[in-house]
């Protein structure tokens, strides 16, 4: 994740007015879990392929996450879009296979010793 | 640069504190990217009440919550979740502190009353936290062994102080919490 990803102009959306039971064709959310927010979003690589059509969220999705990881939260914030919204979409997507979808580690981060070094170091190479 | 998913990993602290005590500013000041924020939905019970039933009219109000991401390394992001304290949110608390490393409470010592309700909400989902305290200018500085005990902590709980502008400052803050989660391994 270089810094340059950082400097994306904020995603513009040509249908902000679609309604959104149209974008999401009527589907109920999936439980809060499944999609957690700090859940990693990246594009399958070889999706060009793919035969269907996407809706502009759906591209704008796909479009933030062509070449790197992005949390689910970092989707929502950067589409503009409810977080519900984009996990229903993000739920298409994977069935569709067009995205690979990392979910946190089951076990408890905080009590995991060597993450819990990991995440020390870089905050002081950060302060450094 | 792709980046392999298996060779990722996130993992989320959550920033959280009274109204206006600075959590937004902490979020802005310690993230790499331009602070974002989610949209989302919350139920609540409304005021009014349906006199025969008796049940609370649920409304559903949608929030914006604060988060910002620091990348630790090629393979470690840390995401940060600003969230706000009020008993309302707490359907947000459940999920935020699921799989949470712990949190960061933020307090004015100048109103640490307003601190509790949160504290209990930390407590009740269990978090590992650390206090930061964030002290405005021109206000007096307590000692921070006095935040300790007017907040009735832990001896363990660190309690730091916690410049919410000033990015070392807010660092340290995390740093301290950290360190704390793996003293409890020991
Ligand atoms: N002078 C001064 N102002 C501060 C300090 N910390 C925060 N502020 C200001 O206090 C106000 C509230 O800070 P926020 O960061 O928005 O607080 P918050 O906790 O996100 O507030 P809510 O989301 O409304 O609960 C803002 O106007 C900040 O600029 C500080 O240390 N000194
Ligand atoms: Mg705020």
């Amino acid at each position: 994740m270089s810094d340059a990803h950082d400097s994306d102009p904020e995603v513009e959306l040509t249908s902000a007015l679609v309604p959104f039971f149209v974008i999401t064709n009527g589907r109920a959310l999936p439980p809060d879990q499944q999609y957690e927010r700090t859940a990693l979003v990246t594009a399958h690589q070889d999706t060009a392929a793919t035969a269907r059509t996407l809706a502009p969220e759906e591209q704008a999705i796909m479009d933030l996450v062509a070449n790197r990881m992005l949390a689910v939260a970092e989707i929502a914030g950067r589409t503009h879009l409810p977080l519900g919204i984009v996990r229903i979409l993000l739920a298409q997507l994977e069935e569709s296979g067009l995205v690979l979808v990392r979910k946190p580690a089951p076990r408890a981060d905080s009590k995991d010793r060597e993450l819990l070094s990991a995440v020390l170091e870089g905050l002081k190479n950060i302060g450094a | 640069m792709y980046l392999d998913a298996d060779d990722v990993r996130s993992v989320k602290v959550l920033v959280v504190g009274p109204f206006g005590v600075g959590k937004t500013t902490y979020i802005g000041n310690i993230s790499e990217i331009e602070p974002l924020q989610t949209e989302e939905e919350i139920t609540e019970a409304s005021v009014g009440y349906d006199d025969l039933s008796r049940t609370p009219e649920k409304t559903t109000t949608t929030v914006a919550m604060d988060f910002g991401r620091l990348t630790l390394s090629d393979e470690l992001v840390l995401y940060v979740f600003g969230t706000p304290g009020q008993e309302r949110f707490k359907e947000m608390w459940e999920e935020l502190s699921r799989g949470a490393l712990g949190a960061l409470l933020i307090v004015d010592p100048e109103r640490l009353d307003e601190s509790f309700p949160v504290l209990d909400l930390v407590e009740r989902f269990g978090l590992t936290y650390a206090v930061g305290v964030n002290h405005f200018e021109g206000t007096t500085t307590y000692p921070l062994d006095e935040v300790r005990e007017a907040l009735n902590l832990h001896p363990d709980t660190p309690v730091v102080a916690c410049d919410v502008r000033d990015q070392k400052s807010a660092l340290q803050a995390l740093i301290a919490l950290v360190q704390h989660l793996m003293s409890l391994l020991d």
